[in-house]
């Protein structure tokens, strides 16, 4: 019932208000003051465009397959240096254009004579001549030099640039998956409990409280994970590296409980009193009416945390970056070393060449993971939305 | 009102215990979750303040690192400290007006369902659930490589080194008011909707136009709930490392940084680095746990009072309802 009564904006601006027609002397600055507003309140959505336009231009490449990470490369004897143009010179030694135009003649033919050295060196095995940069060998396992078997390798930094996001992968979702099953209880517990059965008292300092949890930066988080729970989980379990994506996976649910707690306490208060008391009124305990009322129609809500939850762990960087260990082995097991998306991109953007075929590669997971987050992001506002709508009995 | 009392001289005498029984169990199990998010609270803090605490001193808050930043003895966190404010600052020189601006339109203007508005708080949602990672990487790709390396062209055409094409203090604080516009909107609607309408029903009987009782009735009026969204927004930017390793956080910088384009040291990617790159960390544990505990300090006081007001407006809210 929050504005009904207000006269609705619908209506012309520059016209009137409830057919009283409003003083004219200010309408030419005040009309062009509330079109700066509407501009300005449009910024949001300009931004999402934007952040998906950028990340996904610096990636584009790679989803086109026109990235080439190919090791052994045709090489072009110095002396034939006259014979190329200068666009084409300036492609073959991985200039731009502005680079290109600032160096001299003396400096670029040492180049090509640098490049032609670096080719001859090169590994002579038959990986050499693979693009690694292409789907095929993004996705799939390949059977590399000096492995037994076709694996999933990520190696960017090694001579051979090996870049299948597979291990990344289920590093990310083996963190994710612990941090839920980690906090999904005890963030639920609490909000059933502080919604529903703390007295009105306790509740006020209850839910600030909790939401403290919100305000620890995850570096702090991450911190703690490291110096602190890492020796005491691995007396626990008797992990064999200390790191892990165990570790780093309760550290993880430790960063999402808030988020879950405010999304599911919220949907669950939004249940009308009615229901609550209708329930007692025929006979119910207060732990039923929780249980089998309240819950029920608030679960699209509760989904929708866990939803959201969900988003927020396999985004989160500096905890994971921190506590997982970051060895890219292909694993499931939950106390091996892991790296995610996250850390792998926290960790090597800055030593990627600018505009190469790593930091296009790396551009591309994270366009991958703005476009994961978007629909999950999406989906659990959709619910959320719904689920408002049908306990207002719109729907 | 209690609830669960069913009449004693039912017959059904049986059932009535295991109901309590059960309701015993609830009510403990999720006692005991709410106890458990609150303890390791508790213990992630008091551990922190307890072994921060000695390392804390006056010359450690009020001094630069000289050479070795890994040095007990020496090492100061006072350029980090000048390097988050900074960052911090000018991020809410922009985030504050357009966030309170598209909050303004989203409560007085805007009509409640029409597509445009549901559009406008899809992406504010949206961009609050964007990884800060990618924002770092829009960062990178947005700021530095597009706008950094155009101004540069225009300005600084004849130049060797990029002077905005670049990490730097104005891109890392751009990245964060992205990053933060949805704290500001959400705080700030929530405070203006917490105005009784009669306040601006009685400003618009007196023959104000619409604009005017918004800047002079409900402004005025929302002020606690704009300044907890800076405060929060603030608290949030703070301690945020990942969107500002690619943007403008320096790994060591011998001095301040001077201008906007200048790179700068943080806080936050501090702690990082502590707790990671050094070289004995039995040795730095005390600097480590006293930079720790500076960031908490600066974080947590921040958010303790955005906290306390916000449930102060939202109970007045619920209170009006």
């Amino acid at each position: 019932m929050d504005m009904v009564d207000l006269p609705n904006a619908s209506s012309p601006s520059h016209l009137s208000w409830n057919g009283v027609r409003r003083g004219s002397r200010k309408a030419p600055l005040e009309w062009v003051l509330e079109r700066c507003i509407f501009l300005v309140s449009l910024s949001a959505i300009v931004l999402v465009f934007l952040i998906f336009a950028f990340v996904l231009r610096e990636s584009l490449p790679v989803f086109l397959g026109r990235v080439d990470s190919t090791v052994a490369q045709r090489v072009i004897p110095a002396d034939q240096m006259d014979t190329l143009s200068s666009a084409d010179l300036a492609k073959y030694l991985d200039l731009s254009e502005r680079e290109f135009s600032e160096m001299d003649r003396d400096t670029l033919r040492l180049m090509m004579e640098v490049k032609g050295e670096s080719a001859a060196e090169a590994p002579l095995d038959k990986d050499a001549g693979v693009n690694t940069a292409s789907w095929r060998y993004l996705l799939l396992p390949h059977q590399w030099t000096g492995y037994e078997k076709p694996s999933y390798i990520w190696q960017p930094v090694s001579e051979i640039h090996k870049y299948n996001v597979v291990p990344l992968f289920i590093g990310s979702l083996k963190t994710t998956l612990v941090a839920l099953l980690f906090s999904i209880p005890l963030a639920l517990g609490a909000a059933l409990y502080v919604s529903q059965l703390a007295p009105p008292r306790v509740r006020e300092w209850l839910k600030p409280a909790i939401e403290m949890l919100a305000g620890i930066p995850s570096v702090v988080l991450g911190f703690f994970a490291l110096i602190v729970m890492a020796s005491v989980l691995q007396n626990l379990v008797g992990a064999e590296s200390r790191l892990n994506a165990f570790v780093a996976g309760i550290a993880l649910g430790l960063a999402i409980i808030p988020v879950l707690f405010s999304i599911a306490e919220d949907a669950l208060t939004s249940v009308p009193r009615s229901y609550t008391q209708a329930a007692l009124a025929l006979g119910a305990s207060q732990w039923q009416a929780a249980w089998q009322v309240v819950l029920p129609a608030a679960l699209p809500g509760v989904f929708a945390a866990v939803l959201l939850g969900f988003g927020r762990a396999i985004g989160e960087t500096m905890i994971v970056l921190m506590a997982s260990g970051n060895a890219s082995i292909l694993s499931w097991n939950l106390l091996d070393s892991t790296r995610t998306i996250t850390a792998t991109i926290a960790a090597e953007l800055a030593e990627a060449v600018f505009g190469g075929h790593h930091y296009r590669i790396l551009f591309m997971l994270g366009t991958l993971l703005f476009a994961v987050t978007f629909f999950t992001n999406l989906l659990g506002e959709l619910i959320i939305h719904r689920l408002n709508r049908r306990l207002e009995g719109k729907a | 009102m209690k609830a669960s009392s069913p009449d004693t001289s039912e017959p059904n005498g049986f059932q009535k215990t295991r109901f309590e029984w059960a309701s015993f169990v609830f009510s403990g199990l999720t006692g005991l979750a709410t106890f458990l998010v609150l303890a390791i609270l508790a213990i992630i803090l008091g551990n922190i303040l307890l072994l921060g605490w000695d390392g804390l001193s006056w010359r450690f808050v009020s001094s630069g690192t000289e050479q070795d930043m890994f040095n007990v003895d020496q090492a100061g966190v006072l350029p980090m400290i000048v390097g988050t404010a900074a960052r911090v600052f000018l991020m809410t020189l922009v985030v504050l007006p357009v966030g309170v601006i598209t909050a303004i339109y989203l409560t007085e203007y805007a009509r409640n369902n029409s597509l445009l508005t549901r559009v406008i708080r899809g992406a504010v949602n949206n961009l609050a659930g964007v990884p800060s990672i990618v924002f770092g990487l829009f960062g990178l790709g947005f700021f530095i490589s597009f706008v950094g390396t155009h101004l540069d062209g225009f300005m600084h055409s004849g130049s060797q080194t990029p002077v905005w094409g670049k990490p730097g203090l104005l891109w890392a604080s751009m990245t964060l008011a992205i990053m933060t516009l949805p704290v500001v909107i959400v705080a700030t609607e929530e405070s203006l909707r917490a105005i009784p309408p009669g306040l601006r029903e009685a400003s618009l009987a007196l023959g104000a136009t619409k604009l005017q009782t918004v800047v002079k009735i409900v402004l005025p009026q929302a002020l606690p709930g704009i300044l907890t969204g800076g405060i929060l927004a603030v608290s949030r930017a703070a301690g945020e490392v990942a969107p500002i390793l690619f943007t403008g956080a320096a790994y060591y910088m011998a001095t301040l940084p001077r201008s906007l384009s200048d790179q700068f040291m943080d806080l936050g990617y501090h702690v990082f680095i502590l707790s990671t790159q050094s070289p004995n960390i039995e040795q730095t544990r005390s600097i480590l746990y006293a930079t720790v505990l500076v960031l908490l300090l600066l974080t947590f006081a921040l958010n303790l009072v955005a906290v306390l007001v916000r449930a102060r407006v939202r109970g007045r809210m619920r209170a009006m309802h």
